[in-house]
């Protein structure tokens, strides 16, 4: 395996990556803290959202701009050209449904969606 | 303008030049790589210069970054030390006010940006006149901090930083301290040391894989000084910092020795430096541009027979407490001359807080006399200074304090209009 190829999945992975609290104590510890990219370094944040962004796909015209501007990387482009949203990560900015220039994401409170 | 030179050549040479464009020619005696600029009074005349020798040529290779405010100088500063380069940056007063969040994030970074301070007083009162207030008040963010006393030591002492901040143990960015006006727009003889003898004094640039804790590779992405949560390493990243800091100790003794031995000229241990202290019943721990004047001072009251000495305090981050306790248990009564403030501190005076804390608990040590003096580039005369060191003698004599102290602190020279 290439050093960037491995590079990569150790990106990708959060088990491949080497974890910082490794070190036992201060003297062991490099100068800086030092983190790789990883998805959700900092947690499911998911779990901040209160508004959840819904993609109309019947009226989405696939032009990619929610998935260009998300702050987060949370809006995956799938291989038939569509675009979802990944829960798991998604804060419910509303930035994607700000840029849509159809209109086609709408931002629902999550206590509605529970209750329906 | 000078004739182009297509490189950093330069033979010893006396010159005779101000006390900012021999922090000029420090920086370029030690190639720094980047300079971020953004001119401020009285500190303009350093980024002017170092403009000069880009445009000429005779710092082939530098890179010099105008920008728009001090905080995207350091934030410059920042970025290009991170990549591997030796960098340099000057400000004053305010604009060091405005540095301030990016000085936090050099100290976290662990990145040894020197950064040349012609200081000034804080506004307002509106003020661009020597008053080490600004660099003092910026005690906290991690930065060392030294105060020079001479054009030579400015040169000087830029050169010994980058020997003291690149050393691997340490990794610090530091903060080198000169009276506004006072030196930085005076004219003095200064010698520009033989470009391979400052080459062989300084470690070597670093190479591209730059500093030994940050690795910058596109290929493998990382994130520096990233969210650490409570319950992570965030106090132990504080505490490598602080141990930096007292590592530093040794070093800075180690840089000022070796520095003796290259180029000749002392500057006492490092940290301190003594004049006259030997035999001395009375000291003043002062520093910056008024210690130059003070042992002048020193001698004329020596010649009434009175024995005095003084001691230049070279470095206020990291504090020489194991010196400051030698001192002050050499001598009977010690006086200690802010030229700045720490309102609302034990004292009213940064330095003499720090000097009462330090001998706490040592005993058989000096009375300290707090002094506070020469505010926003009030001039301090020899004859203020002379008299400073009679008020000691005094002090010596009868046993007791001047009568005349603000909550325990003199402050000397102050305005009394008929």
């Amino acid at each position: 395996m290439s050093n960037t190829e491995k590079w990569k999945d150790i990106n990708k992975s959060r088990e491949k990556r080497p974890k910082v609290q490794e070190y036992k104590n201060w003297k062991e510890l490099p100068p800086i803290p030092i983190s790789l990219p990883i998805d959700g370094a900092i947690g499911i944040t998911g779990d901040w959202r209160t508004f959840r962004p819904i993609i109309d796909q019947d009226g989405c015209n696939k032009c990619g701009i929610c998935w260009m501007y998300c702050p987060e990387g949370s809006i995956i482009n799938k291989e038939d050209g569509t675009f979802e949203v990944d829960l798991t990560y998604c804060k419910g900015c509303g930035i994607c449904a700000k840029e849509c220039p159809t209109n086609n994401i709408e931002m629902k409170r999550e206590s509605d969606i529970t209750h329906e | 303008m000078s004739k182009a030179r297509k490189d950093f050549t330069q033979e010893q040479e006396t010159k005779i030049i101000k006390g900012n464009v021999s922090a000029a020619y420090a920086a370029k005696s030690a190639r720094v790589q980047v300079i971020g600029a953004y001119p401020i009074t009285p500190q303009t005349t350093v980024v002017e210069k170092l403009s000069e020798f880009v445009d000429s040529g005779s710092m082939p290779g530098t890179q010099y970054i105008k920008v728009e405010s001090e905080h995207s100088a350091m934030a410059s500063m920042v970025g290009a030390s991170m990549t591997g380069t030796r960098t340099f940056t000057a400000t004053s007063g305010q604009g060091l006010f405005y540095m301030n969040e990016m000085l936090h994030w050099a100290t976290g970074t662990r990145l040894p940006i020197v950064t040349a301070i012609a200081s000034r007083g804080p506004a307002p009162p509106w003020n661009i006149w020597a008053d080490f207030t600004d660099v003092i008040s910026q005690r906290d963010t991690g930065w060392m901090c030294s105060f020079c006393a001479t054009h030579q030591e400015i040169y000087d002492e830029i050169l010994m930083s980058y020997k003291v901040c690149e050393d691997y143990e340490i990794l610090l960015p530091k903060f080198v301290a000169y009276g506004g006006f006072i030196l930085s727009h005076t004219s003095k003889p200064v010698i520009i040391e033989d470009q391979e003898a400052v080459d062989n004094y300084l470690p070597p640039l670093p190479d591209e894989k730059g500093w030994p804790h940050i690795f910058m590779d596109p290929e493998r992405p990382m994130m520096f000084g990233n969210l650490i949560m409570p319950s992570g390493f965030y106090s132990e990243f504080r505490l490598k910092i602080h141990d930096a800091h007292m590592k530093a100790k040794e070093k800075i003794k180690n840089a000022a020795k070796e520095f003796e031995k290259s180029f000749g000229r002392n500057y006492g241990n490092g940290l301190t430096q003594q004049y006259k202290m030997n035999d001395a019943e009375v000291g003043m721990l002062i520093y910056g541009d008024l210690a130059l004047q003070m042992e002048e001072a020193v001698d004329l009251v020596r010649e009434e027979g009175y024995k005095v000495g003084m001691v230049k305090l070279r470095y206020f981050r990291p504090f020489p407490v194991e010196d400051i306790i030698n001192i002050a248990k050499s001598v009977k009564v010690l006086g200690v001359m802010d030229r700045a403030t720490a309102f609302g501190s034990p004292t009213g005076g940064p330095v003499s807080s720090e000097v009462k804390t330090a001998i706490e608990g040592v005993e058989k040590t000096a009375k300290i006399l707090p002094m506070i003096g020469g505010l926003g580039g009030r001039e301090v005369t020899l004859e203020q200074q002379t008299e400073q060191l009679k008020i000691l003698i005094k002090m010596n004599e009868t046993g007791d304090a001047p009568g005349d102290l603000f909550h325990g602190t003199l402050w000397h020279g102050k305005l009394e209009v008929e």
